[in-house]
Parts: C-alpha cells; sequence; structure tokens
C-alpha cells in the first residue's frame, strides 16, 4: 500500500521543505519509488532544492486543471530514477489548488508510487491544509524554539481533528517528530530548548533529530538534497531517520554537543 | 430597520419591528495572518473570559482591503466561533468576502452603521468545537478524552471532563462539571462554567495558564511555585479558588 507523508510544522522556515527533499531522495534511495510533491504554490522552492528548476515545465496547478497530465509533469530526479518531482506553480495564487483535485492526483500517484511526501507551506492555511488532509503519516519538523514547539502543537491539533482519517473515523496519522537545526552548544547555553524539553512538551515519537548544519545550505546551493552528503552530519541524520521510519532500530545521534580537542584527548562527559 | 412594515390587518398585530441600537464590539483587523490574529484574540480574550463569552461580534476587513491584503473570510469565522465569540457581521469587506460571509449566515454591515439586529440566535453553551479528539462517552455524565488536547483546541462537556492525556498550552478544557486531567496541564481548565460552585479541577501535574471554577479564576502568574508542576485538587471556598496537593 502507498502512503502519503506530509512534511509539515505551522511556523515557517524550519527546515519543511529541506526535510521533504532529504527524505523523498532516502526513500528512493532505498529503492522504494517516491513522489515528491511541492504544495507551496505561489513560492515554489523544492525544485531548487532537488536542483530540477530549469526542467520545470508543467506544475501541480495544471495537472489540478486538466491542462497536463501527471506524466508530463512530474520531473524525474537526476540523482535517482525512483524518484520524481511534482514542483508546485510560482504564477498561481494558492486558490488553484482544491481538495478535490488534490485528492484526486494523489489518489492516481498512490498507484504507482510506494511513498508521497507532500511539502507543506508554512501556516495552518488551505495550502497546509490540503498537503496534510490525505496524509497518513505526518512528519512534524521543529526548531528547538518555544513557537515552532507551539505552532507544531497547534497543527498537531489540526492533524488530529481536520485530516481525512479524523472526518472518516479512521486510524488517525501516524505522528513524527523531526527536531531540526539543533545545536547542543546553544541547549547547553541555555538558548535553545532540549530534546527533552521538546519531547516533555509535545509528547511525540523522536524519529530523529537533525543538527544545524553547513552541509543544508551547501546542498541546496547545488541542487542536491543534503542526504546525498553521505560525509555530513545532517546528510547522516536524514538517512537514520529514514531508516527508522522504515523500521530499522538506530540509536539517535547529534543530541550531545561535539566533544572538541580537550574533550577528545581527556573523554568523559 | 424602519417601521414601514405597519399595515392594518384585519388581525391584531403579533409583532413588530422596532428600530434599536446595540452596543457590539468591533474587531478591526491590520494583519491577515491566521495564525497571529487568532493568537492576539485569543490574548484578549483572556484578559477578560467573562466578558467575551458568546460576545456577538462584527469584523471589520476595511483596513485590509485597503492595503490589498486579502484574508479568507471563511477561516476567520470559523477562528472567531472557536475562540467562543458569535459572529454577525462583516464591515468593509470585499464583495467576494461580503458573499462568503453571507454563506455562512453573517449578514454585511455598511461602514456607517451601528445598529445591529439581534437575530442571531445566541447559543447557551458554546457549541464543542470541530476541532477536538473524539470524545468518548463514559457515563452519561462524563466525557473521556484519551489524546493529548492540543494548542488551538477547545473541548466542552456538559458533564464530567476526564482527560487521560496532556493539555497542552493554548488549548482550553470546560466542563458544566469537575475536570480530571491525567497528564499536564498546561493549558486553560474551566470547570463549572455553567456556575456549579462545587465543581473541582483535579490534575496530575498542575502548569495551567488559567484555572476557573464557576467563573472564579487564576491565571499562571498567580499560580505559586509550591502549587506548580504538582498533583494538585482545585475548588472554590467562599468565592476564592483553593488549590491543594493531592
Ligand atoms: N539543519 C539545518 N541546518 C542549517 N540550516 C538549515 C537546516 N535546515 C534548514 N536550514 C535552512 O533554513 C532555511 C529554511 O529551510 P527550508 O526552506 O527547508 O524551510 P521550510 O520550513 O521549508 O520553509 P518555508 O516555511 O518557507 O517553506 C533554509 O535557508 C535552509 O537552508
Ligand atoms: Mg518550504
Amino acid at each position: 500500500m502507498a502512503r502519503i507523508i506530509v512534511v509539515t510544522s505551522g511556523k515557517g522556515g524550519v527546515g519543511k521543505t529541506t526535510t521533504s527533499a532529504a527524505i523523498a531522495m532516502g526513500l528512493a534511495k532505498k529503492g522504494h519509488k517516491t513522489a515528491v510533491i511541492d504544495f507551496d504554490v505561489g513560492l515554489r522552492n523544492l525544485d531548487l532544492i532537488m536542483g530540477c528548476e530549469r526542467r520545470v515545465v508543467y506544475d501541480f496547478v495544471n495537472v489540478i486543471n486538466g491542462e497536463a497530465s501527471l506524466n508530463q509533469a512530474l520531473i524525474r530526479d537526476k540523482n535517482c530514477n525512483l524518484l520524481y518531482i511534482l514542483p508546485a506553480s510560482q504564477t498561481r495564487d494558492k486558490d488553484a489548488l482544491s481538495q478535490e483535485g488534490v485528492g484526486k492526483i494523489l489518489d492516481e500517484l498512490k498507484k504507482e508510487f510506494k511513498y508521497i511526501v507532500c511539502d507543506s507551506p508554512a501556516g495552518i492555511e488551505k495550502g497546509a491544509h490540503l498537503a496534510m488532509y490525505f496524509a497518513d503519516d505526518a512528519f512534524i519538523v521543529t526548531n528547538p524554539e518555544v513557537s515552532s514547539v507551539r505552532d507544531s502543537d497547534r497543527m498537531l491539533g489540526i492533524l488530529s481533528s481536520k485530516s481525512r482519517r479524523a472526518e472518516q473515523n479512521e486510524e488517525p496519522i501516524r505522528e513524527y517528530l523531526l527536531l531540526s537545526r539543533y545545536s547542543p552548544d546553544r541547549v547547553k547555553l541555555g538558548e535553545m530548548l532540549s530534546v527533552d524539553d521538546v519531547q516533555e512538551i509535545l509528547s511525540l515519537h523522536l524519529l530523529g533529530v537533525i543538527p544545524e548544519s553547513k552541509s543544508v545550505l551547501n546542498a541546496s546551493n547545488s541542487g542536491t538534497p543534503v542526504i546525498l552528503d553521505e560525509k555530513s552530519d545532517a546528510g547522516q541524520a536524514y538517512a537514520d531517520i529514514v531508516a527508522r521510519y522504515l523500521g530499522e532500530d538506530r540509536p539517535h545521534r547529534f543530541i550531545d554537543e561535539k566533544k572538541g580537542l580537550f574533550g577528545k584527548l581527556f573523554g568523559g562527559k | 430597520m424602519s417601521t414601514d412594515s405597519q399595515q392594518n390587518d384585519h388581525h391584531s398585530p403579533v409583532l413588530e419591528f422596532k428600530s434599536s441600537t446595540f452596543s457590539v464590539p468591533v474587531l478591526v483587523l491590520v494583519s491577515n495572518d491566521a495564525i497571529t490574529i487568532e493568537q492576539q484574540l485569543q490574548g484578549k480574550i483572556h484578559l477578560a473570559p467573562e466578558f467575551f463569552k458568546n460576545s456577538p461580534l462584527v469584523f471589520d476587513l476595511q483596513e485590509l482591503n485597503k492595503h490589498d491584503l486579502d484574508i479568507d473570510v471563511t477561516e476567520l469565522i470559523n477562528i472567531i466561533r472557536k475562540l467562543g465569540l458569535l459572529p454577525i457581521g462583516i464591515r468593509g469587506g470585499a464583495a467576494q468576502q461580503n458573499q462568503q460571509a453571507l454563506e455562512l449566515g453573517i449578514p454585511v454591515h455598511s461602514g456607517h452603521s451601528t445598529a445591529v439586529s439581534s437575530g442571531t440566535q445566541k447559543q447557551q453553551t458554546p457549541e464543542p468545537e470541530a476541532a477536538t479528539p473524539e470524545p468518548q462517552v463514559v457515563a452519561e455524565t462524563a466525557t473521556l478524552i484519551t489524546h493529548p488536547v492540543r494548542s488551538g483546541q477547545r473541548i466542552y462537556a456538559s458533564g464530567d471532563l476526564i482527560i487521560l492525556a496532556q493539555v497542552s498550552a493554548g488549548a482550553e478544557i470546560m466542563a458544566e462539571g469537575n475536570i480530571h486531567v491525567y497528564g499536564s496541564l498546561r493549558g486553560r481548565a474551566l470547570a463549572g462554567v455553567q456556575g456549579n460552585t462545587e465543581a473541582r479541577i483535579f490534575c496530575s501535574d498542575l502548569q495551567a495558564e488559567l484555572i476557573s471554577i464557576a467563573g472564579n479564576y487564576k491565571i499562571s502568574e498567580d499560580l505559586n511555585g509550591a502549587v506548580l508542576n504538582q498533583p494538585v485538587q482545585i475548588y472554590l471556598q467562599n468565592h476564592t479558588l483553593v488549590i491543594k496537593d493531592i
């Protein structure tokens, strides 16, 4: 059975698109045919992060309006032939998406793909609503700060009451916490919430911690999802996340501060 | 509203139209950001919960439209209703916004009008918000919630309310009877909302933003360190809230 994953947060700029690109690539690399959809109509940046912006001819809205077929609009990824991207339109306004239209496209995608990753726009308005409405699983991307955690909590409330699964009284959406842009040093200084703090507030299953990392910017500049940078900490964090999601048991990393040279020499915590 | 409907009928009249002036709060919006609107509105309500409870409200979009800021009227109405206010009019809306409002039964007011009919039916009890975890009925008088109550969600129970999970900051739980929370209580808990002064709140970890029994409330700032993060019960004694550990 195909599964629809929504990557959502409420708050903007927390790493949803970075995460969508990384996990879609990760799932495809593990051999699962995967599609990733940009729901951020009007902004459109998933294609930049996937490095396929020059190949965009048709978009999500064209397909909904029947101006192009799904196969015409889907772009095959340059690094992995099991991964396809459905870009958002930059020129339309957010009303171009309708629940019925989105539902039809997802149904069609479900016939061909194992995983469908929906990159949600920020906020809790229509775009975010449509991105999560049909989801089976939700990846809640949160930064370790109070406002982001609060917005995530808000989004969790919406998932549990306004999604298709909730409305039809089906088994609820499975919710996973992805704590992103985590910096153990800043947690230690009291500038950020710790993993424990966030889990205490949200009481949610932690799928993984993604460290604050320069590799993310490098990856988006070069148009390759950071998970392909296997040497990078963020890349490894996303690889762990994909593996855990697929059922592997991997210990959590990137939660404690890096030991400097001093720490390495003298060991201990 | 004029009185031109007075015609000499054969039957004695059973009704009449009267013109009358009401004072209704008008919500003037200067931003179209739904999250911020909701947060700030909630903040205002927080300051005077009894005043705002079930209060009629006219919302004014003139400023927004002046600056070409579009807003989803349906969503706005939902937010207003969710916060326990009863929207009874839109003012300064664009044609399409007025249409949206009309479809939801909200009358359109012209900019200068002050008279507002009281035609909207007043709800005796706030309706349980759509955005709530599925409540299960335990006994005839108790509502059982097994999922966390998240920020922005609101639960109303006409009897007792039992929650087996946490209540997040920004969530609101209300019961005409007692409230039991077997998780952290970080949001707002209002027991005895229809005036039952015997109602109590029990919780295993008190971190609430607000606690209230029959309209007597304390906000988090009033809670002293000795009761914070503790299992407590809260009840009324001589119109004062008493918080005791259990
Ligand atoms: N782990 C990380 N370390 C450092 N920078 C990061 C990390 N994750 C994301 N960023 C940076 O944060 C910014 C926002 O990321 P991204 O676009 O993925 O967020 P978003 O949630 O999709 O934003 P929006 O709400 O606008 O859609 C980008 O500049 C990105 O490079
Ligand atoms: Mg994004």
